[in-house]
């Protein structure tokens, strides 16, 4: 302790080097922001400017091309149709088990089983999702062949883990005082879950849904190894391959036809849409329910 | 704070001695006509400490013998021995960690729920034991009804808060009759009879105390078990809960826990005091010091701990 306490005002130098490391970490933190910002806005910029000249009626009521036949092709019917299909699949299996894991972790594993399906769901979301598309190739495609319902499991998979972990935050954001309100009113642990803690939670579930959807929509890899070689014709048959928009996109813009890469960069144009929408739907969704659920605290 | 005191006048219905009360047959739910009997507050009763026991023609509804309730092993409350009479209210007070709040959790098993806890000694209710291997959970707590200490109304309807209770139970005949006269039990309908299809949440603090209390009493239970209602509401919300309570009694057995010395002496007919005793080896567990009338308790406690509590000179 000085005899004589410093002026506020007082300036010296480590004062000065202080506020300069301020400002630096500052700049530096900002920079990071603008350009993960920039990078997203350069995407959607020049993925609008080469796809939008493509981005025509034909695009939704034609299917993909074989080069060289003009007329009935040229558009990503079939790829739209595909897309959604598989990715229906591929959610019908990826939610009800992701939100009953979600539940059982949550609700009724002890907490080191809770932890270990924790790290596991963690791991499961790390793998590359080319491996995943091995291992349904090897599983299901090797002796069937290419199909829709392969592809949907691929991105089951995919999605399991995003569903999975979402729902859980979401369940664990739903304040203990509601378990104990049900359970003192005599219901069972399961009664409470499938009438208060689930309704109390559902935006977050459908949130959580839309995310997974807008994650396997965009995913290509899986689809190399289970529908990898489809028709360009609209399939509805999903013991069948489908075409996808990402394998479109692929195709497309691998083919030497400046007609398939115009319609690659359409396909583009319309997935990335989706996608933001799908998404950005989904996180607005998510503060709405969370901010539900903060009340009941 | 004595004025804050209501001591019991009431008049015994039978002149049977004290022990008496806990061997009558358990099912006799008869409550005595407590409105009538009760006398507007006298101040010369408390001065001369007139304890007549309020407990006297109320048949037990608990009846704990060495009970010890440990979490994990770590022992809460220890070697609890009381008896808890019927249509009165019992309030449960003592310093934090005393384990009233423990001791109250065991009393509608809510402490089955947390890994780790157990309840040790009998705790039997109106005659039968509580922990018995046959005994439903479930069953246990649609009698002994819980209201928590901060409102936790379902982010449903006013209405469907009400009904939840009543439709777990199949209790759906005149649905919306048995809604209504839960809700005026609890001193709510008045104000929410034109909004029953609002958010529960959308209610003020009190208001949500009072709907958590009609949702305990739809169930019809015998017992209502109250964790501190009143500690995280305002000064107006609290007195309309203890007047609820002070009206509750004359259907329902309750069990109150307060921090709140001057509640508890507001509307307990019998209040037991917990303590916290500290082991040679530093470990604390709650213990019951004395429980009696609680005019008896306030103007003269047996134990110089409750007396140090109740006056002031520690908690």
């Amino acid at each position: 302790m000085s005899a004589a306490p410093t002026p506020l005002s007082a300036v010296n130098r480590r004062t000065v080097r202080r506020r300069a490391w301020g400002r630096v970490m500052e700049g530096l933190a900002t920079l990071a922001a603008l350009v993960a910002v920039g990078v997203l806005a350069i995407v959607i910029i020049s993925v609008t400017k080469k796809g939008l000249p493509a981005l025509n009626a034909d695009l939704f009521t034609k299917v993909t091309s074989t080069t060289g036949i003009p007329g009935e092709s040229g558009g990503i019917k079939n790829a739209i149709i595909g897309t959604v299909i598989m990715t229906l699949i591929a959610t019908a299996i990826a939610l009800p088990l992701g939100v009953l894991l979600a539940i059982f972790s949550s609700e009724f594993a002890p907490p080191r089983v809770a932890l270990v399906i924790r790290i596991t769901l963690n791991v499961l979301a790390g793998v590359p999702t080319i491996v995943i598309g091995v291992f349904v190739f090897g599983l299901l495609v090797v002796g069937n062949g290419y199909s829709a319902y392969a592809a949907g499991v691929a991105l089951s998979i995919v999605q399991l883990p995003v569903v999975a972990r979402s729902t859980e935050e979401v369940l664990l954001l739903v304040p203990g005082s509601l378990r104990e309100a049900g359970m003192a009113l005599g219901a069972s642990r399961a009664r409470t879950v499938v009438t208060v803690i689930l309704p109390t939670a559902v935006g977050g579930i459908v949130t959580a849904t839309i995310v997974a959807v807008a994650r396997a929509a965009g995913e290509t890899a899986p689809l190399l190894f289970t529908t990898g070689i489809f028709a360009n014709a609209v399939v509805t048959d999903p013991t069948k391959p489908m075409a996808s928009i990402p394998l479109v996109i692929f195709q497309g813009s691998e083919s030497p036809s400046p007609q398939d890469q115009q319609v690659a960069w359409a396909a583009a144009l319309v997935l990335l849409a989706g996608v933001l929408i799908g998404s950005s739907v989904g996180r607005l969704l998510s503060l709405r329910s969370r901010r539900r659920i903060e009340q009941t605290r | 704070m004595s004025e804050t005191i209501r001591p019991e006048g009431t008049t015994p219905m039978t002149d049977q001695p004290d022990d008496a009360t806990s061997v009558e047959p358990p099912d006799q739910p008869d409550p005595p006509d407590v409105a009538e009997a009760r006398p507007a507050t006298q101040l010369g009763d408390l001065a001369a400490g007139h304890d007549d026991d309020p407990t006297v023609g109320h048949p037990t509804v608990f009846e704990l013998e060495n009970v010890d309730v440990a979490y994990s092993g770590k022992v809460a409350i220890r070697d609890v021995n009381m008896e808890i009479h019927c249509n009165l209210v019992t309030a449960f007070i003592g310093p934090s960690g005393c384990g009233k709040t423990t001791l109250l959790r065991s009393l509608n098993r809510l402490n089955d729920l947390i890994p780790g806890a157990a309840v040790s000694g009998s705790v039997r209710y109106r005659g039968e034991d509580l922990y018995g291997s046959d005994v439903d959970a479930v069953e246990v707590r649609r009698r002994i009804g819980m209201v928590f200490q901060r409102p936790n109304p379902f982010p449903k309807s006013i209405y469907d808060n009400v009904a939840y209770g009543l439709r777990l139970h199949g209790m759906k005949d005149n649905l919306d009759e048995r809604v209504e006269r839960a809700l005026r039990h609890a001193a709510l309908w008045d104000e929410v009879k034109d909004r029953l299809k609002a958010s529960g949440l959308s209610l003020s603090g009190g208001q949500q105390q009072r709907l958590c209390i009609a949702r305990a009493l739809a169930i019809e239970p015998d017992v209502v078990l109250m964790d501190e209602p009143a500690s995280a509401l305002d000064p107006i919300s609290t007195q309309s809960i203890e007047d609820l309570v002070e009206q509750l009694k004359a259907e329902y057995s309750i069990i109150i826990v307060t921090h709140n010395m001057q509640q508890a002496a507001r509307v307990a007919d019998v209040t037991a005091f917990f303590s916290v005793d500290v082991a040679e080896d530093g470990s604390r567990s709650g213990v019951l010091v004395e429980q009696g009338p609680t005019s008896k308790l306030f103007i003269r406690p047996s134990d110089p701990r409750t007396e140090a509590y109740v006056t002031g000179r520690f908690g």
